[in-house]
């Protein structure tokens, strides 16, 4: 058989770009989920929220979108903290998160995405900047700018996360609410204050991944859909709450999904996350990088 | 918890009178709403039939659902997988030659039936979570298994010509409404059954602490897959009827939002715990939402839907049963 290594080495690269972006829609999933307990499928609603307001910013307001992450992260971020205190006081705090927890997310999860085709309509929506529409080529591979940005940008927030975490006094109050909720009081930290500003930053890099969305791709309202499995076979995958897991899942993924569009066509790429998200449930449920 | 609350079965004296006469009453509405469908036919507009098909299209869905949903606790987000399951398996028996409409109801029945078995065997033993993850995800798979298989009509869609029809019935659109009538009244009969028996006390120890459950023996596995199965199988049947209903078959409507949504919002907004609570709230949403599609457009009606599930997870958790009871209580 002749095989085309051009073509492989371009998908491998492509693969692992794309991955890079994923991680930013994923590692939120991982901090509500993985660390939280908070099974928040609304999720990828917040992602097409982000999308949506980088469309607009550009089209009323000329904001570039790569800048307009630095005005939408901190507003996501807020909105999160503010959305977390109502899941809590109307969810969390009954005990009621199991059932009408989840079924609220997936409530809001397509309320927004109705609200935006009632907003915005079906049509895809698009950013268009000049620098972003070049390619960095090297030899045969070559990558546009529109992923290779979102790639870099996405590894930053992951870096940056990660020392929060680790460095910071809430960071590691975040960390041991993840393993013990009723412990963390003990060392003088409010828990229910470390799990909203989580999901604040959670809900933020929602809002991050959904403006690189929109310089990587078209985007329309039912798109949100496509990354719940994405997100959560990630999340998964890398073992539900470490981030160097997500990262690693992420690249796992986005070469997998790379290589099945290379060599079967795009259409067979949605169902690569599921297929994953299977596996590693009936093999290995902790993940790869589980304990 | 709350989850006492929810789990209150129906307390009587005379539970066993009580039991034949539920039982008695929905096979009498089934025959009395079959009568009346024969009596209507050709006297009033098609539409009504149409939007009755509907509505109970939803009552099974609903009741399907809540099976495993409301009594077990074990959120299925994959309602429109299943239901396509159903519809094109029909399709596909349709184009492999003429079929009798049993033939297809079975097997779609059976092919949903296994497919939640398979998708309960994978995922059920894990928390409940990852099974409600695994469905969410499910239905996106099939839908591009479903884009990608020409002989079912791919991302185009099919076609679907309804045989004709003989003998006591003068349309098809009567025939396939009496299908779903007789359909909607097994539903409940078994979802009654499941609620009462072993089965759904089981589902309701499950539901209300896993672990304490399986302490006390209580097979958790084996009833979440029986219930799995079941809510399946109910889910396939009623799409399996969706191609004669429709005659024109896509994924961007068999995998539609509103069946997922729909389904999922009516057990909710109902009430959970009990068989009826999806009934009343397939019949309050669904019948708004068919007076709502004729003055406003379906975008803006699902997103009411939506609201109404929001707000009724926020405001009154128990849904309109829940409501029922408590206003009750307060009488007392």
């Amino acid at each position: 058989m002749d095989v085309n290594w051009d073509l492989i080495v371009n998908a491998i690269v492509t693969g692992i770009v794309l991955g890079g972006f994923y991680a930013s829609v994923a590692i939120g999933v991982t901090i509500a989920f993985g660390m939280l307990d908070i099974v928040n499928i609304a999720h990828p609603a917040f992602i097409i929220v982000g999308g949506y307001l980088a469309f607009y910013g550009r089209d009323r307001f000329a904001l570039d979108p790569l800048v307009s992450i630095l005005v939408f992260a901190p507003l996501g971020y807020l909105i999160g903290r503010i959305f977390y205190r109502g899941y809590h006081r109307f969810f969390e705090s009954r005990g009621d998160e199991s059932l009408q927890g989840l079924a609220f997310f997936f409530g809001v999860l397509f309320v927004v995405e109705i609200g935006i085709v009632l907003v915005s309509g079906v049509d895809y929506r698009s950013v268009e900047t000049a620098y972003l529409d070049s390619s960095l080529s090297a030899g045969f591979v070559s990558v546009p700018w529109r992923m290779l940005a979102p790639f870099v940008i996405a590894l930053g927030m992951l870096g940056g996360i990660q020392l929060f975490l680790l460095k910071t006094f809430t960071g590691r109050a975040i960390l041991a609410v993840a393993q013990d909720f009723e412990a963390v009081r003990l060392i003088g930290a409010d828990p229910i204050r470390a799990k909203e500003i989580a999901f604040g930053i959670a809900v933020g890099t929602a809002i991050v991944a959904g403006v690189l969305l929109i310089i990587i791709q078209p985007i329309e309202p039912s798109i949100a859909r496509e990354y719940i499995g994405r997100a959560f076979a990630i999340c998964v995958l890398g073992g539900i709450a470490s981030i160097p897991g997500t990262l690693v899942a992420s690249l796992v993924l986005g070469v997998a999904e790379s290589m099945t569009t290379t060599f079967f066509g795009p259409s067979w790429a949605p169902a690569v996350a599921f297929g994953l998200l299977l596996l590693t449930l009936t093999f290995k449920p902790s993940g790869i990088f589980g304990r | 918890m709350t989850t006492n609350t929810l789990a209150e079965p129906e307390r009587s004296p005379s539970t066993g009178l009580l039991a034949i006469r539920a039982d008695v009453l929905i096979l009498i509405s089934g025959v009395g709403l079959v009568i009346l469908t024969m009596l209507l036919s050709g006297r009033i507009s098609e539409y009504y039939f149409l939007a009755a098909y509907t509505i109970l299209q939803f009552v099974v869905l609903g009741t399907a659902w809540n099976i495993l949903g409301g009594y077990g606790g074990y959120i299925n987000f994959g309602t429109a997988g299943f239901f396509a399951i159903g519809c094109y398996t029909t399709v596909v028996l349709i184009k492999l030659g003429p079929m009798p409409l049993a033939v297809s109801m079975a097997a779609a029945a059976i092919v949903a039936a296994l497919v939640g078995l398979g998708t309960g065997y994978l995922t059920l033993r894990l928390r409940g979570v990852y099974f409600s993850i695994a469905t969410l995800a499910l239905a996106i798979v099939l839908q591009t298994l479903v884009i990608n298989w020409t002989f079912v009509g791919g991302a185009r869609g099919i076609y679907v010509i309804r045989p004709a029809v003989s003998g006591i019935f003068s349309s098809y659109v009567q025939l396939i409404l009496v299908m779903m009538i007789g359909l909607t009244t097994v539903s409940l009969i078994i979802a009654r059954a499941v609620e009462r028996s072993w089965i759904g006390i089981g589902l309701a120890a499950i539901r209300d602490d896993e672990g304490a459950a399986e302490t006390c023996g209580v097979p958790s596995l084996r009833l979440k897959l029986i219930a799995t199965t079941l809510s399946g199988a109910l889910m396939g049947l009623a799409g399996s009827l969706f191609p004669y209903f429709v005659t024109y078959v896509d994924p961007a409507t068999a995998f539609g939002l509103p069946i997922a949504v729909n389904s999922i919002a009516m057990p909710l907004i109902g009430g959970t715990a009990t068989w009826w609570g999806p009934v009343v709230g397939a019949l309050l949403l669904g019948s708004t939402q068919q007076i709502l599609t004729v003055t406003i457009s379906s975008a803006a009606n699902l997103f009411i839907v939506g609201l109404l599930l929001v707000a009724f997870l926020i405001v009154a958790p128990r849904g309109v049963v829940g409501l029922v009871r408590d206003w009750q209580a307060r009488r007392e």
